[in-house]
């Protein structure tokens, strides 16, 4: 399939790459760009024109609910959604059902996510067997069955003599290890511990609880060399430790979820179960925080850290809910909504959207350089519109966001060179 | 929405009594005002009125507590309704059927007020939302969140005996982490222009930022009894120990409990209150809890009359024509 995509801004952060011209799509490829290949026969045209062509979204952190939770979403379901929000590959981490701990479930998710064509999924792996943090998991095996990582899957080892043999032999095999820095012993909580927690009479989660566990892991890195990258950070200082880290040449990335950088404490006033995330939604100082640290590229990517739920894990006092909102829908509205109000200019939000991910992945795509896969994002930038329940493509339909307004809007997605979403009015 | 909103109607008035923190000085003395002229009913031959003659009243506790549920049940018959007791196990072991199949359930059954004691903070409020508009919610305890009828029946005693709100200087002392009853008195107090509010406890048993709710915080009693006009002693649970917040019950009493000694510390006149049921030799020596300050026993009739002050307040709001309760 040759596709002509015309006229459109096309902003590519890899090459620092800002103009309007034509992208020439063949065969899966990027065949050009602004010149016309050899052979090159357009058999569908899209007019771009007044819109921005990108690369496609690449979402570090995205529960897809299968295999083992499939009354909550599946991978045909979530792709499907990824697909309409821009985002052409997602990683699925290891905390499935089975745990992505044998090669087994890695081929059941490719198996899936190609049957149903809408993205590209990729696993990590878990570090410890059926992640429990008592024995280190086959990551050689892992990594041959297509593992781009390995990973704690939201379970924080607490041995730390298990985490630092995990960590070496990770790198053994140089694999990059993800983490999600969560004290559990500190994390039993289900607000942050501040004001709103003590007013609300919530269990708190201090910040320490997340800072204690990177400092704890910083150290053990320092001698093995390992490429680490902590998920989902949520407090200024944990920020602060990271840049430290990046700043002595230590090789660690993070990322934040895109709801830490809108939402606060404050927003649990009224016991909203919407808001029950993990880490919980902090201060305003640490949202302020997350944003410069995504501005100023201490952070690497954002995520949608996509949780689907149905309706009855939401419904019901705020601690008998499950966390976690669903996130593939509106990754690109909140973040172009940020772009907007903090005058970010689109190529450094692009960048943690695409090739700041591809980057931490090791991953050929997140560009748009001629032989690129052909993973594109064309969106409206200057469309804004209202969030109803009714535009929630994922399963789950825990969002926050519904009645807030969004900033863009997607209206094709090429994944692989083939045209997966066009948007319909 | 916060709470605060969700149990008042469009012209500000009550129709659910789910936490005291927002309220407006008007809401409370009201109240106050209203459980004052019902405290004599118990004296009559006959103790009762009609006011809530054909109404059911729900007793919907997913926590156990034989007290506070008796003395709602005893303020819902006083007002002539008909009471129903619903002791809902929720151990998290058994999973049974969710709690909107519980309130449709009973919902079904054509009730007017659910009186709900929950485990989770914002379990009343949870309810208060989601069930039919003509069903008044009176919370009676959520997690660590509130406790109001407990608040107001404590500065129902308070008002009694010492009026004047702006001369007084309260202190509360033990577990204010835990504790929802410190919550809602906290609040209640400064709505009502409490003079002082003092908290008294080790840092293990304080919320973060305590002070944001407008309280001077102590870590010892012997600084922080000082002049108090009243000690309001709070039930230490046993399961703290092992939380690694106390190293022992001992402990606990020889630097916390309210013992003779300490009580003197206090103004001469200093009202020993707590909201039962006592620990004796862990929070308060017995000869202080039988003592002539002790007003806890009054506390428990004061607060039949408050929880009928309550109760006749919201569903009358709910019986006006022009109540919003839509």
């Amino acid at each position: 399939m040759h596709i002509l995509i015309q006229g459109g801004r096309v902003i590519d952060p890899a090459h620092q790459f800002d103009a309007v011209t034509d992208v020439f799509v063949a065969v899966g490829r990027i065949a050009g760009l602004g010149q016309r290949p050899a052979g090159f026969k357009a058999e569908r045209v899209i007019d771009a024109s007044g819109h921005i062509v990108c690369p496609g979204l690449i979402d570090l952190c995205a529960r897809l609910r299968e295999p083992g939770l499939e009354h909550k979403a599946t991978i045909a379901s979530e792709t499907r959604a990824a697909a309409a929000g821009g985002i052409t590959t997602l990683v699925c981490p290891p905390d499935t059902d089975p745990v992505i701990d044998e090669p087994a479930v890695v081929e059941l998710i490719r198996r899936r996510a190609k049957a149903a064509g809408h993205a590209r999924v990729l696993t990590l792996g878990a570090l410890t067997h059926r992640l429990r943090g008592e024995r280190l998991a086959e990551m050689a095996a892992l990594k041959e069955a297509g593992c781009v990582g390995v990973g704690d899957g939201g379970r924080p080892i607490t041995n730390t003599r298990v985490l630092r043999r995990a960590l070496e032999y990770a790198a053994t095999f140089d694999l990059t290890v993800f983490l999600t820095p969560l004290d559990p012993e500190l994390s039993h909580g289900l607000a942050h511990e501040g004001q709103v927690s003590t007013r609300l009479g919530l269990p708190g989660i201090l910040a320490a609880a997340e800072t204690g566990i990177i400092a704890r892991d910083l150290e053990l890195i320092r001698d093995i060399g390992v490429r680490v990258h902590f998920g989902r950070l949520s407090c200024a200082r944990s920020v602060e430790l990271v840049a430290r880290a990046q700043a002595e040449g230590l090789p660690v990335s993070a990322d934040a979820a895109i709801h830490h950088l809108h939402l606060t404490e404050n927003d649990l006033l009224g016991f909203d179960s919407e808001c029950h995330v993990r880490p919980p939604l902090r201060s305003q100082r640490d949202r302020d925080a997350l944003r410069a640290g995504v501005s100023n590229g201490t952070l690497g990517a954002l995520c949608s850290d996509h949780q689907p739920h149905e309706s009855d894990a939401k419904c019901g006092p705020l601690g008998d809910t499950e966390p976690g909102i669903s996130g593939l829908d509106t990754l690109l509205g909140l973040s172009l909504r940020l772009a907007r109000d903090h005058g970010w200019p689109l190529m450094t939000l692009i960048e943690r959207l695409s090739w700041g991910p591809a980057r931490i992945l090791g991953l050929p795509s997140g560009h748009l350089g001629v032989g690129a896969p052909a993973d594109l994002c064309i969106f409206d930038p200057d469309a804004s519109w209202r969030l109803a329940a009714s535009h929630l493509r994922s399963r789950g339909q825990n969002s926050p966001f519904i009645g807030w307004e969004l900033q863009g809007r997607v209206t094709h997605t090429l994944f692989d060179g083939e045209l997966v979403y066009a948007y319909e009015a | 929405m916060t709470t605060t909103s969700i149990q008042l109607d469009r012209q500000g008035r009550l129709l659910h009594f789910l936490t005291t923190e927002g309220l407006s000085r008007r809401h409370l003395t009201e109240i106050l005002d209203t459980a004052e002229s019902l405290r004599g009913v118990a004296e009559r031959r006959v103790k009762k009125l009609p006011t809530l003659h054909g109404k059911t009243v729900v007793n919907l506790f997913f926590e156990a507590s034989t007290r506070t549920r008796t003395t709602f049940e005893l303020a819902a018959k006083r007002l002539s309704a008909d009471v129903l007791n619903l002791n809902i196990a929720t151990s998290s072991a058994v999973k049974g059927e969710s709690l909107l199949d519980t309130l449709r359930n009973i919902e079904a059954m054509q009730c007017d007020m659910f009186v709900v004691r929950h485990e989770q903070s914002g379990a009343a409020e949870f309810i208060a939302r989601h069930v039919k508009p003509h069903i008044a919610v009176l919370n009676a305890g959520d997690g660590r969140h509130a406790h109001p009828t407990q608040a107001m029946l404590d500065v129902f005693t308070i008002r009694r005996h010492k009026p004047d709100f702006p001369s007084l200087r309260v202190a509360i002392v033990g577990d204010i982490l835990h504790s929802r009853v410190a919550r809602s008195l906290i609040h209640a107090l400064s709505i009502l222009g409490a003079g002082e509010i003092r908290v008294i406890a080790p840092c293990t048993l304080l919320p973060a930022q305590v002070e944001s709710l407008g309280v001077q915080v102590f870590h010892l009693p012997e600084q922080g009894l000082r002049d108090v006009d009243v000690i309001v002693m709070l039930r230490l649970q046993r399961e703290r120990m092992e939380g690694a917040l106390l190293p022992s019950e001992q402990e606990f009493f020889q630097r916390y409990g309210l013992t003779e000694d300490r009580l003197a510390l206090a103004k001469p006149d200093a009202l020993v209150m707590h909201p039962g049921p006592i620990n004796r030799g862990v929070e308060i020596d017995s000869r202080v809890a039988d003592g002539p300050r002790s007003v806890i026993l009054e506390q428990v009739t004061n607060g039949i009359a408050v929880r009928m002050a309550i109760m006749s307040i919201t569903l009358g709001n709910h019986a006006r024509p022009d109540g919003e309760i839509a």
